[in-house]
C-alpha cells in the first residue's frame, strides 16, 4: 500500500545544477536509490539536516517531495517531480532517463 | 565571412560587458568557496541571466532587438556544442536559452559571448529587459523607418540606468516601424510604434501598460506623437511615474499594466506630462540628432544591387516554402524568408548547433551575414535575392530547416513548459507537438490559412496564450496537467485578449479539442475570414459547443 505521506529529499548540485536525492547523510543521482521517509518527523529531521548542511556549499534548494511506492519502486506524486527525476519528456536523449537511469 | 550592417559596440559598451564578465567570474568563484551564500549570489546570477530551473541552470543570452550577425551564431553553436548539450532554445523575446550549463562554466560562456558582442545582462530581474522589435526591421514594404536604429538608443539608454536598476517588477519594451504590428506591441509594458503626422514628419506613438500574465491587458496610447529628440525624455518620465507610483507590496499587482489600469490612462498621461516637462526643462534628456544618426549609420539598408522583381519557381515542397515563408521586400529582386524551428513533431524554437552552424553558413553566402529572431521564434533571413531562393530553400532542407509552415496552424508558439521551467505547471512542447501532428496534413494546413496558436505552460504566459488565435493554457490539479483552452486573441495590430472558454482538457483531449473548434470554423467561415474573424463573428458558445463535443454528443444521440 502507498503511504500518502512519503517523501524525498531532492536538491540541486552547486557546481552544474544535477538534480540530487538525499541517501543517509549524502546525495545520490537516482531517485531509485534515494532514502524514503515514511514519517513526517523523519522527512523534516533529512530536510533540518540538510539545510544546515547548506553553508557546506555542495548543493542548494533542498525540498520534500511526495512519492509513492510500489513493488520497491519509488514514483513521484507529482508530473514535475516524475519529469525531474528522469528528464524531459520530449527529449529520452538527455537527462537521468538518457543515462539508463 | 559577410559583415552585416548593424550595432557594433564602441569601447565604452566593450568595457562594460568585459568588467561585468570579470566581476561574474569573481562571483562564481566567491559562491563556490563559499564566501557568499545562495541568498548572495542568487540575485547576482540572475543579473546575468543565470536561472536554476528543473534539471539544472538556465542561461539566458540577450539578441538585442533580435539581430544576429554569422559570427554570433557561430559562437552560439560552438557555445550549444561545448558547454551545452548540442542545441539552444529561441524565445519568445526574440533570446536564446541554454538549459544545461554548468555553473563553473558560465564565466567561460560570458567571455565567449562577450567576443562577439554579446551578454546575458538584463535578461532577468526587476529592469528594463532586452528591447524586442519586428523581425522584418529594415527590409518589410511597409515600413515607415527601421526600429533598430531607436531600439539601440533605448538599450543604451536603459542598461544599468541607476535609476531602473530596481523597478517594482520586470519592465518589457518594444519598438515597430510599420503599420502591420509583427512586434506584439500592445502586450508589452510600453511599446513604440514609429509613425508619421499630418505633416509627413516621422516621430513614435508610445503605448504604455500591456501584458500578459494572470492580468492581462492590451497597452493604451500614452502619446500620440513624441517628437525624436523627445522620446528619451518622455520615456523617462513615464518610468519616473512607474517607479515612483507602481506597486512593491505586491509582485502580483507590480507591473505597470496594473498601474496604468488603476491610475486610469488619463492621469497616467498627465503625470507623465508634468515629469515630462521638467525633464525637458532641465534639457539633460534630449536625444541630439547627431547621435541618432550616428546609431541609425549602423543598420543602413546593405548594398542592394539592382535588380527585377522575378520569382522563381520549383517543385512542390519549394513552391509551398515559398507561398508561407517568403515576404515581399522593400528592394527589388529581393526577399525575406522565414526559417521555421517548427519542424511536424519538433520541440517548438529549438535549434541544434549544427543547425545553427548551417544556418551561419547560409547567412553568409545569401544574406548579408544578417539574422533575426523573431518572438515567433523562428529565424529570418532579411535580405535574400529572389534568385537564391531555390538554392536557400535546398541548402535549408538538408538540415530539417525547410518546414513549410510559416503563419500556418503548426507554427505554434509554446514555452518550455514543464519539461524544463521550474516555474510551469504543465507542460506545452507535447501539447504543440499532438497539434502539429494533427494538422501534418499541408493542403489542410493552407485551407485553414492564417492561425495562431500559443501554448503556455502556466499563468506567466511566456508562450503569449492570451494573444493566440487560439490559446492553450497549462493548469495544474492536484499534480494532474489541464489545459484551458482561449480563444480569439490577437498580438497584431488588431490586439485582443482571449477569452477563456470553461473548464480544461487533459493532456490527450487537447488536440481532438482544437481540431473540433477548428473544423466548425472550415464549415462556417464565410469568404475570406480567418479564424480570427469568424470567432469575433460568431462568438464562443458554437465553438464551446463543439469543443466539449455536445454536438457530436447530440448527433450520435440522434
Amino acid at each position: 500500500m502507498a503511504n500518502p505521506s512519503s517523501q524525498v529529499l531532492t536538491a540541486n548540485r552547486l557546481n552544474d545544477g544535477t538534480v540530487l536525492y538525499r541517501k543517509a547523510d549524502g546525495w545520490v543521482l537516482t531517485l531509485a536509490e534515494a532514502d524514503v521517509y515514511d514519517d513526517k518527523p523523519a522527512a523534516q529531521a533529512a530536510l533540518d539536516a540538510a539545510t544546515a548542511g547548506l553553508t557546506r556549499n555542495e548543493y542548494v534548494s533542498p525540498y520534500l517531495f511526495e512519492v509513492r511506492r510500489e513493488n520497491g519502486v519509488i514514483h513521484p506524486v507529482k508530473e514535475r517531480e516524475i519529469i525531474r527525476a528522469a528528464g524531459p519528456s520530449v527529449r529520452a536523449d538527455l537527462g537521468k532517463q538518457a543515462q539508463g537511469v | 565571412m559577410a559583415e552585416p550592417n548593424m550595432y557594433r559596440y564602441d569601447e565604452f559598451d566593450a568595457q562594460f560587458v568585459a568588467e561585468r564578465t570579470a566581476q561574474f567570474r569573481t562571483q562564481v568563484e566567491r559562491r563556490l568557496k563559499g564566501e557568499l551564500n545562495e541568498d548572495q549570489f542568487k540575485p547576482l546570477r540572475l543579473m546575468n541571466g543565470l536561472y536554476l530551473q528543473l534539471h539544472a541552470y538556465m542561461l539566458r543570452v540577450a539578441v538585442p532587438y533580435g539581430t544576429l550577425s554569422s559570427a554570433q551564431m557561430r559562437k552560439l553553436a560552438h557555445i550549444a556544442r561545448v558547454y551545452d548539450k548540442g542545441y539552444g532554445h529561441f524565445t519568445t523575446r526574440q533570446n536564446i536559452q541554454y538549459n544545461w550549463p554548468a555553473l563553473v562554466d558560465v564565466p567561460d560562456i560570458l567571455e565567449e559571448l562577450a567576443s562577439v558582442e554579446m551578454h546575458a545582462i538584463q535578461t532577468s530581474g526587476n529592469c528594463i529587459r532586452n528591447v524586442t522589435a519586428d523581425h522584418f526591421a529594415g527590409a518589410a514594404l511597409d515600413e515607415i523607418e527601421d526600429p533598430r536604429p531607436l531600439a539601440e538608443v533605448i538599450r543604451q539608454w536603459s542598461s544599468l540606468h541607476p535609476e531602473f536598476v530596481f523597478l517594482p517588477r520586470k519592465f518589457k519594451i518594444a519598438v515597430s516601424g510599420a503599420p502591420n504590428d509583427r512586434a506584439a506591441l500592445a502586450y508589452h509594458d510600453m511599446a513604440i510604434e514609429i509613425v508619421k503626422n499630418d505633416q509627413g514628419r516621422v516621430g513614435y506613438k508610445v503605448l504604455v501598460g500591456g501584458g500578459m500574465g494572470r492580468t492581462p491587458y492590451i497597452a493604451q496610447v500614452l502619446g500620440d506623437f513624441v517628437e525624436k529628440e523627445d522620446i528619451l525624455a518622455f520615456l523617462e518620465a513615464a518610468m519616473r511615474i512607474y517607479n515612483q507610483q507602481g506597486r512593491r507590496d505586491n509582485m502580483y499587482k507590480a507591473r505597470i499594466k496594473i498601474l496604468t489600469n488603476a491610475l486610469g490612462i488619463e492621469e497616467m498621461r498627465r503625470l507623465t506630462g508634468i515629469e515630462f516637462a521638467e525633464i525637458k526643462k532641465a534639457g539633460t534628456l534630449q536625444l541630439p540628432k547627431e547621435e541618432l544618426d550616428r546609431i541609425t549609420a549602423y543598420f543602413a539598408a546593405p548594398a542592394f544591387e539592382t535588380l527585377e522583381d522575378a520569382m522563381p519557381s520549383g517543385d512542390a515542397a519549394f513552391e509551398a516554402w515559398k507561398k508561407t515563408n517568403v515576404h515581399k521586400h522593400r528592394q527589388p529582386g529581393y526577399a525575406i524568408a522565414t526559417i521555421s524551428l517548427k519542424p511536424i513533431g519538433g520541440v517548438p524554437g529549438d535549434a541544434s548547433a549544427d543547425q545553427m552552424d548551417a544556418v551561419a553558413a547560409i547567412m553568409d553566402r545569401y544574406s548579408l551575414g544578417e539574422i533575426r529572431v523573431s518572438h515567433e521564434q523562428n529565424l529570418v533571413l532579411p535580405h535574400v535575392r529572389q534568385k537564391d531562393l531555390p538554392a536557400i530553400h535546398a541548402a535549408l532542407a538538408g538540415f530539417d530547416l525547410a518546414t513549410p509552415n510559416a503563419g500556418l496552424i503548426t507554427d505554434i508558439i509554446a514555452c518550455p513548459g514543464l519539461d524544463y521551467c521550474d516555474l510551469a505547471n504543465a507542460r506545452s512542447i507535447p501539447i504543440a507537438q499532438d497539434i502539429a501532428k494533427t494538422f501534418a496534413d499541408l493542403d489542410r494546413q493552407h485551407d485553414i490559412g492564417e492561425l495562431k496558436i500559443k501554448i503556455s505552460g502556466c499563468i506567466n504566459a511566456c508562450g503569449h496564450h492570451h494573444a493566440g488565435h487560439i490559446g492553450i493554457l497549462g493548469v495544474d490539479k492536484k499534480g494532474v496537467e489541464f489545459y484551458q483552452l482561449l480563444l480569439g486573441g490577437s498580438g497584431a495590430e488588431d490586439a485582443s485578449i482571449g477569452q477563456i472558454m470553461g473548464p480544461g482538457f487533459t493532456e490527450h483531449e487537447i488536440a481532438g479539442a482544437v481540431e473540433r473548434v477548428v473544423n466548425l470554423y472550415l464549415a462556417k467561415r464565410e469568404k475570406g475570414e480567418r479564424f480570427l474573424d469568424t470567432y469575433r463573428r460568431m462568438g464562443m458558445e458554437p465553438f464551446k459547443n463543439v469543443a466539449y463535443g455536445e454536438e457530436l454528443y447530440a448527433v450520435h444521440q440522434g
